[in-house]
């Protein structure tokens, strides 16, 4: 845990002084106003502007989406009893990027008119509402019983996936052009215009979660039996589901609200981290937090960096990295799971 | 001897089917008893009703006087403990964490002891480090009752006797593990546990078990001693085999299957 978090400390280091206006370590503790430099250079001034405005909302903003989108992964992994599970690649994601979309769109339109001064916190409402909606569509289908087929899983994943896919498409098809850069900007991903009121709505969705979180850690673990035996051992079962349930749409419909549909980072870290740390959840959930907002906050300082000045969207970014990961991951697990 | 559980009259309805009907029992603290009857008999439904898994269509069922459905998920856990007859686990935990889950939140200084004495138990401590996936089925299952042995030792350290339920306990152990695991059922029930097995093997059913119930058709066709049980008449008419039944040299009844009932072999 300590390593984590010394390496977030060390990506968050990297990316303040990394990017189109580029700040040297050396001019970071003065920017941060660490100590005061007599000296007010009006380079000093473009520092702190850069690192006070967008760099450390931004930074933040990674930080816990990254965390959100792993500990999601997390905890869909541990419902669904299977590591395949990622809360973009079964369409709960979608389901709120399409909500998110749908709230633009009816916003920016006569009959919404009078719900548009709220839009910025109607966006992440809307999007968890879309979560939660696809998420608790999605273990109705795939639960049967005792089992979870992981290939019904991953093929109503797709459906659902699709159908919000397909309602997007139709809002880009209505959406006029101004509209149209915005539901773009779902589509892809990106963490630019990350602005402190959005990062400010994160972290207490992200705070009340991971304190939720440890109190589900046995039940999740227990539940690695299957719903009848965790049952037998004293698991409340339903109630277990439900708050699983609710907090993956929570978590992943506020993030989706932030930064669109960023994929895979909820497959990746847990996988990694349960073959270093164990699949125990009491560890694994905030070691995913960390190591998410780890490769969330390094994500974002390649995408704003590769093509500087201009940005690649991190969805593209995380999705060049995980997808090829989780072929590796069906191709090992083939010899093991009968999909 | 005490009642601890008492089954008045349930029965198992799904959609037009019906798949246990009408069956009463009482149980004991310390009692061993074994449920017998061909397949789809309606032996693992009973047993799922008896640990609260599934609610029955009709009829009560009362643990140490209470009704079951009164008893809150961990509350009951402490009450009873079950295994499964198929249980998957998909992560890489180890035998010693699958083992260690039997303690539920019991302080972790007072489970460990009774970790190591139920893996010493089934035989697995040289296994605990081992990833529980990795095992052969027959060590997974002796895992599982290791974990359920921990579970019913911290229940009852707490509230006295439980209830032990096994669906089915033996079906993938060896011969050697089979008596092990049924042995150790039994040291469980002269400690005043109310032990509940449903097994397959006869022999086994007979060398172990107080009581038999034979269910036939989602019926109770025999509640009684093995000697009520293992009649030639009975076995030919509920399992539809002949069979010889003979003695140990200690009174035991044994069965040795012969041949499919004569109508059958005429076809």
């Amino acid at each position: 845990m300590l390593c984590l978090l010394a390496a977030l400390a060390g990506t968050a280091l990297i990316a303040f002084t990394v990017g189109a206006a580029g700040i040297p370590l050396s001019r970071l503790p003065a920017a941060l106003g660490l100590w005061v430099d007599n000296t007010t250079s009006p380079l000093l001034a473009r520092d702190q502007l850069v690192v006070w405005t967008i760099r450390i909302p931004r930074i933040a903003a990674a930080a816990m989406v990254g965390g959100m989108l792993a500990v999601s992964g997390a905890i869909m992994q541990g419902l669904f009893r299977n590591p395949l599970a990622d809360p973009a690649l079964v369409g709960v994601s979608s389901g709120g990027a399409f909500a998110a979309a749908a709230a633009i769109v009816f916003t920016d339109s006569h009959l919404g008119e009078g719900l548009r001064f709220i839009q910025h916190q109607l966006l992440p409402v809307a999007a968890f509402a879309g979560s939660l909606v696809t998420t608790i569509l999605l273990y109705a289908i795939a639960s049967r019983g005792e089992r979870t087929s992981i290939a019904i899983f991953l093929l109503a994943g797709l459906a659902i996936a699709a159908i919000a896919n397909a309602g997007i498409g139709l809002l880009v098809f209505v959406a006029d052009d101004r509209q149209l850069r915005d539901i773009t900007f779902w589509l892809l991903g990106s963490l630019s215009g990350t602005t402190w009121a959005k990062t400010t709505t994160l972290a207490p969705v992200l705070a009340i979660a991971l304190v939720m979180c440890l109190s589900i850690a046995r039940g999740l673990d227990v539940l690695v039996l299957g719903e009848a035996e965790a049952f037998h051992s004293g698991v409340d079962v339903e109630r277990l589901k439900r708050i699983s349930i609710v907090l993956v749409s929570a978590m992943t419909g506020v993030a989706v609200s932030i930064c669109g549909v960023v994929g895979f980072v909820g497959i990746v870290v847990p996988h990694l981290l349960r073959l270093v740390i164990g699949p125990a959840h009491r560890l694994l959930l905030p070691a995913s937090a960390l190591l998410g907002a780890i490769l969330l906050v390094g994500a974002d300082t390649v995408a704003r960096s590769i093509v500087a000045p201009a940005e690649m969207p991190i969805g593209i970014l995380t999705a060049a990295i995980g997808a090829p990961f989780f072929l590796v991951m069906l191709l090992r697990q083939r010899g093991l799971v009968s999909l | 001897m005490t009642g601890l559980l008492d089954v008045q009259s349930v029965s198992m309805a799904v959609g037009g089917a019906t798949l246990v009907e009408a069956v009463s029992l009482q149980i004991g603290a310390g009692e061993m008893v074994a449920i017998v009857g061909p397949n789809g008999a309606g032996k693992s439904t009973l047993l799922r009703m008896l640990s609260g898994d599934l609610r029955p269509s009709h009829g009560a069922i009362r643990l140490k006087q209470r009704d079951l459905n009164a008893y809150g998920p961990r509350e009951l856990a402490q009450h009873r403990a079950m295994l499964s007859q198929h249980v998957n686990v998909t992560f890489p935990f180890t035998v010693e964490e699958i083992v260690a889950m039997g303690a539920g939140e019991s302080p972790r200084a007072a489970a460990r002891g009774l970790v190591e004495a139920a893996l010493d138990e089934v035989g697995l401590s040289q296994f605990r480090a081992r990833q529980l996936p990795t095992l052969s089925g027959g060590e997974q299952q002796r895992a599982h009752f290791a974990r359920v042995l921990v579970q019913l030792a911290c229940g009852e350290a707490q509230h006295g006797p439980g209830l032990l339920l096994l669906d089915e306990p033996t079906s993938s152990l060896d011969l050697r593990h089979q008596i092990d695991l049924v042995e150790t059922a039994r040291r469980r029930a002269e400690r005043g546990t109310a032990v509940i097995a449903i097994l397959h093997d006869l022999n086994l059913a007979m060398r172990f078990a107080d009581r038999i119930l034979l269910l036939h058709r989602g019926q109770l066709a025999i509640d009684g001693d093995r000697a009520a049980a293992m009649q030639p008449e009975t076995i030919r008419q509920i399992f539809e085999i002949d069979a010889v039944i003979a003695h140990t040299d200690q009174g035991v009844p044994f069965l040795l299957p012969q041949t499919m009932r004569p109508a059958d072999k005429a076809t």
